[in-house]
C-alpha cells in the first residue's frame, strides 16, 4: 500500500516537471474555424446518447448542438478551457441544471430508451440512477455514517439497520475510506481532511447504487496523494459504473479515461479514444489545448 | 533606492497612523457597549429600586369573634346563608373592640380603613371551609390597607401637614400602638403573585395578567412559527421567481413596518365583529399578535434559509433526494437556529405589545384568573399600563414589580431560545 502511494506521487511530480507531456505524432489537419465535432461520437450499445443538446443561461448560449454517446462501463473525460461548458454539459445528464434559475436545456438525451430531457421524467429516480460528485467536497454536516446512509435511507434501499450498515461499510470500502474512518463513524463528516471528504462524497454517491456517476473536477481541491487514490478508485469503479469526469488535468484524463471529449466555447470539438486524442488529435484546437498553446 | 525598500519605508511610516485608527475604532466600540450597559443598568436599578418593596406586604393580626348572631342567626349552617353573611361587620366589630376609645362616627370610619377589605373575604373563606369556627374566637393575619402599608414602608411622610396625607394622625397613632403590641408584621406578598387585578392595591396581583400573557403567547407561537416557517420555506425554496412572488415579498416587508395598532383594528373588525370571537380573549390576542409577528419570522427564516450553503442542497439533490427531503433532512436543521432567533425576537415583541390588544378589549378590568385561551383576560404590558395610570401610591411600586415580572418572562424566554439553539447547533 505504501509503495503504491509512493510510486503515484513520483509519477505525478515527474509529470509536473516535464510539461507539456503530449507531443502529437503528426500535425492536426482540421482548421481552427471549423466547429463540427470530429472523432468517434457514436459507440455501440451506448449507456446514454445525447443529440443536439443546447443549453441557454438566459441570453447566454452555453452549449451548442452537442452530440455525444456515453458507452457502458467506460470512463469518459471532458476537458477544455475554463468556461467552455463542461460542467454545464455534465449537469444536463442528470438534470441538475433544473435547479438553476433561467437555464434552458433543449435537445434529446436518451437513456434506456427513455428521453430524460423531457418534462415528464421524474428527476428523483433519474438522479438516483445518474448521481453526481461535485468539485468541492460537500459532505453533509452530519456524522460520517449518516452521510453515507442518507441516500439508501431516502430511496428505501435497506429494509433494516443491518442491511443499512452493510451498505455503508461496503460503500466506504469501495471508496477506499473504510480503514481511515471505521473507528469514527459517528464523528462529523466535515471533520475529515479535504481528500477524505471527497472520498466520503464518492462513498455517499456509490451507496445509492447509481449506474452512471458524474464527477465534476473531483480532484481539483486535493493534493497529489489524495488525487492518486481517487484515480485508483475511479479505475476500480469502472467495472461497475459508467463514469463521466470533468477535469482540468490532462494527465488525469489520460490516466483514468478510455474516451475523451474536448469542449471549446460551448462546442464539442473532438471526441475519441483517449490515447488517440492525446497522441493524434485531428482538430487544430484540440492540439493547441493539449500541447499547452491554449487554456 | 530600490523599489522594495521604498514600499516597506512607506508602510512603516504609515503604521503609526494605522494603529491609531485601529485603537480609535476599538474605543468607539467599547464606548458604545459601555453606554448601552449604563443605560440598561440605570433602567434595571430604577425599576428594582421602585418595585422591590412590592414583594412585601404588611399584615395585621386581629382576633375575630365569629358571632353566630351575625353570621347565621337561624343556625342552619346553610352555604347560601353563610356565603352572603356580613363578614365586614365582624371585622369592624373586632376593630372597635381593639380600640374601645374610638367613639365618633368619623373616627370609626378611619379605624375601619386600617385593614384591607380583603380581610372579610378571608374570614368568609375560612368559615365556609370550616363552619365549626362559628361561635369561636379566631386569630387571623390579614393584609393592612394599602395606605397604611405605604406608611409602614416609609412612602408617606409622617411629618408633613395632616391635610396633605391620606393617613391621618389618629390612624398613625393606632398603627404605632399595633406595632408596639407586635400585631403588625411584614410578610412576603403572596397575593401579588397569585391574585388577579383588584381596585385595592393590597389585593391586586399579577397572576391574572401573567396567565393571560402566557395563553396569548402560546396561541401566537403555535400559529406563527409553523405558518412563518412554511411561508419562508415555500417562498425561498419552491416558489417560482415571478411578478407575483415579488409582489408578495414586497408586501411582507411592508407588513413588518405597519404600526401594531393597525393589526389591532384589523383584529377587531375581522375576528371579533365578523367572526364573532369573544372580546378580551387570549385567542383573539394571539391571532392579532400572530399577524404582527409573522413578517418578522418570515423575514428571519428566509435569511436563515438563504445562508445555508447551496452545496448542501446540490449534494442531496445530486444523489436523488426530492426537494422536500433535501429540505427536511438538510436545509431546515441548518436553518433552524436562525429561524428560532427570528421567532424569539417576534415573540419578545409580542410579549411587550399592548397597543393592538387595547383595540380588542384586553384592557378591561378583569379580576378572575383566566383558565384558558377563551376566558377574558389582560396581558402583562396592559396591566402595567393600567396600574401606571392608577392614582394610588401603592400601585406605583406594583407597576415596577410588574415590569420586573415581565422582564423575568423575557429573560426566561430568551434563555429557552439559547438552549434550543445550542441543541440544534450541536447536531450540526
Ligand atoms: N449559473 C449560471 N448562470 C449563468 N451562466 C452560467 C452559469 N453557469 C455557467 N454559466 C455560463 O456558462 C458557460 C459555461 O460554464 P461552465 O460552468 O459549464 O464552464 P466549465 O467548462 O465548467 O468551466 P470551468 O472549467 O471553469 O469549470 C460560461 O460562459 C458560464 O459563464
Ligand atoms: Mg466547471
Amino acid at each position: 500500500m505504501d509503495t503504491i502511494e509512493k510510486s503515484k506521487v513520483d509519477e505525478i511530480e515527474d509529470t509536473g516537471v516535464k510539461e507539456p507531456v503530449f507531443m502529437p505524432e503528426d500535425s492536426a489537419t482540421i482548421d481552427r474555424e471549423n466547429r463540427a465535432t470530429v472523432g468517434e461520437v457514436f459507440v455501440d450499445n451506448p449507456r446514454m446518447s445525447c443529440r443536439d443538446v443546447n443549453v441557454h443561461y438566459g441570453e447566454n448560449h452555453a452549449i451548442h448542438d452537442v452530440n455525444l454517446d456515453i458507452g457502458c462501463n467506460e470512463v469518459i473525460a471532458m476537458i477544455g478551457p475554463s468556461g467552455c461548458g463542461k460542467s454545464t454539459f455534465l449537469r444536463c445528464l442528470n438534470r441538475m441544471n433544473d435547479t438553476i434559475e433561467g437555464c434552458k436545456v433543449s435537445g434529446s438525451i436518451i437513456m434506456d430508451g427513455e428521453e430524460i430531457n423531457s418534462k415528464k421524467i421524474d428527476v428523483v429516480p433519474l438522479r438516483a440512477q445518474v448521481s453526481m460528485v461535485f468539485q468541492k467536497p460537500n459532505p453533509f454536516p452530519k456524522s460520517i455514517y449518516e452521510n453515507v446512509a442518507f441516500g439508501p435511507r431516502i430511496h428505501g434501499l435497506a429494509n433494516n439497520k443491518v442491511e443499512l450498515d452493510e451498505i455503508v461499510v461496503t460503500s466506504l470500502e469501495k471508496a477506499g475510506l473504510w480503514n481511515e474512518v471505521k473507528d469514527r463513524l459517528d464523528k462529523p463528516g466535515t471533520g475529515l481532511s479535504g481528500g477524505q471528504q471527497q472520498r466520503l462524497c464518492i462513498a455517499r454517491t456509490i451507496a445509492v447504487g447509481p449506474e452512471v456517476i458524474l464527477m465534476d473536477e473531483p480532484c481539483s481541491a486535493l493534493d497529489p496523494i489524495a488525487t492518486a487514490r481517487i484515480e485508483d478508485l475511479i479505475d476500480e469503479l469502472r467495472t461497475q459504473f459508467t463514469i463521466c469526469i470533468v477535469t482540468h488535468s490532462m494527465q488525469q484524463a489520460a490516466r483514468v479515461s478510455q474516451r475523451t471529449a474536448y469542449f471549446h466555447l460551448g462546442d464539442l470539438i473532438e471526441v475519441g479514444d483517449t490515447t488517440k486524442i492525446f497522441t493524434n488529435p485531428k482538430h487544430q484546437l484540440t492540439e493547441d489545448y493539449i500541447t499547452g498553446r491554449f487554456g | 533606492m530600490s523599489k522594495k525598500s521604498r514600499t516597506i519605508d512607506i508602510v512603516r511610516a504609515g503604521m503609526k497612523k494605522r494603529k491609531a485608527a485601529e485603537t480609535r475604532f476599538r474605543l468607539y466600540g467599547l464606548a458604545a457597549i459601555a453606554l448601552g450597559l449604563i443605560f440598561l443598568s440605570l433602567l434595571f436599578v430604577s425599576i428594582v429600586a421602585n418595585g422591590y418593596t412590592a414583594f412585601a406586604q404588611s399584615y395585621v393580626e386581629i382576633e375575630v369573634y365569629i358571632d353566630p348572631d351575625r353570621i347565621d342567626p337561624e343556625g342552619k349552617r346553610e352555604d347560601s346563608v353563610l356565603s352572603r353573611a356580613d363578614y365586614g361587620g365582624l371585622v369592624k366589630a373586632t376593630l372597635r373592640e381593639m380600640f374601645p376609645e374610638v367613639r365618633s362616627r368619623r373616627d370609626k370610619r378611619q379605624l375601619y380603613r386600617l385593614v384591607s377589605t380583603g380581610a372579610s373575604y378571608e374570614i368568609r373563606e375560612m368559615v365556609l371551609e370550616d363552619p365549626e369556627l362559628i361561635g369561636q374566637k379566631i386569630s387571623v393575619w390579614v393584609p393592612v390597607d394599602d395606605e397604611i402599608d405605604m406608611l409602614l414602608k416609609g412612602h408617606i411622610d409622617r411629618n408633613s401637614p395632616e391635610a396633605d396625607r391620606r393617613v391621618k394622625d389618629k390612624q398613625i397613632a393606632w398603627v404605632d400602638k399595633l406595632i408596639s403590641e407586635e400585631k403588625i408584621e411584614k410578610r412576603f406578598n403572596t397575593i401579588f403573585f397569585t391574585a388577579g387585578d383588584s381596585r385595592d392595591p393590597e389585593l391586586a396581583g399579577i397572576w391574572g395578567a401573567a396567565a393571560g400573557s402566557f395563553f396569548t403567547l402560546i396561541v401566537t407561537l403555535i400559529l406563527s412559527f409553523p405558518i412563518g416557517v412554511a411561508a419562508a420555506v415555500y417562498l425561498e425554496e419552491f416558489a417560482p421567481q415571478n411578478r407575483f412572488t415579488d409582489f408578495i415579498e414586497v408586501n411582507i416587508n411592508n407588513l413588518a413596518a405597519v404600526p401594531s395598532i393597525v393589526f389591532g383594528l384589523l383584529g377587531l373588525a375581522v375576528f371579533i365583529n365578523f367572526f364573532g370571537m369573544p372580546r378580551s380573549a387570549p385567542i383573539v390576542g394571539g391571532l392579532v399578535l400572530t399577524l404582527m409577528t409573522l413578517p418578522t419570522i418570515i423575514i428571519a427564516s428566509r435569511a436563515a434559509l438563504k445562508s445555508v450553503p447551496p452545496s448542501i442542497r446540490e449534494a442531496a439533490l445530486g444523489i436523488g433526494a426530492s426537494p422536500m427531503q433535501t429540505m427536511v433532512y438538510h436545509v431546515l436543521p441548518l436553518a433552524m437556529p436562525g429561524m428560532l432567533t427570528g421567532t424569539i425576537i417576534g415573540m419578545a415583541q409580542a410579549l411587550g405589545e399592548s397597543a393592538p390588544l387595547l383595540m380588542i378589549g384586553m384592557v378591561a378590568f378583569i379580576v378572575d384568573i383566566p383558565q384558558g385561551a377563551f376566558d377574558p383576560s389582560t396581558v402583562l404590558p396592559v396591566q402595567i399600563y393600567l396600574w401606571a395610570d392608577s392614582p394610588e401610591r401603592a400601585f406605583v411600586e406594583r407597576t415596577s414589580a410588574a415590569i420586573m415580572v415581565l422582564l423575568a418572562f423575557l429573560i426566561t424566554m430568551n434563555a429557552l431560545a439559547v438552549m434550543l439553539r445550542k441543541r440544534f447547533e450541536r447536531r450540526w
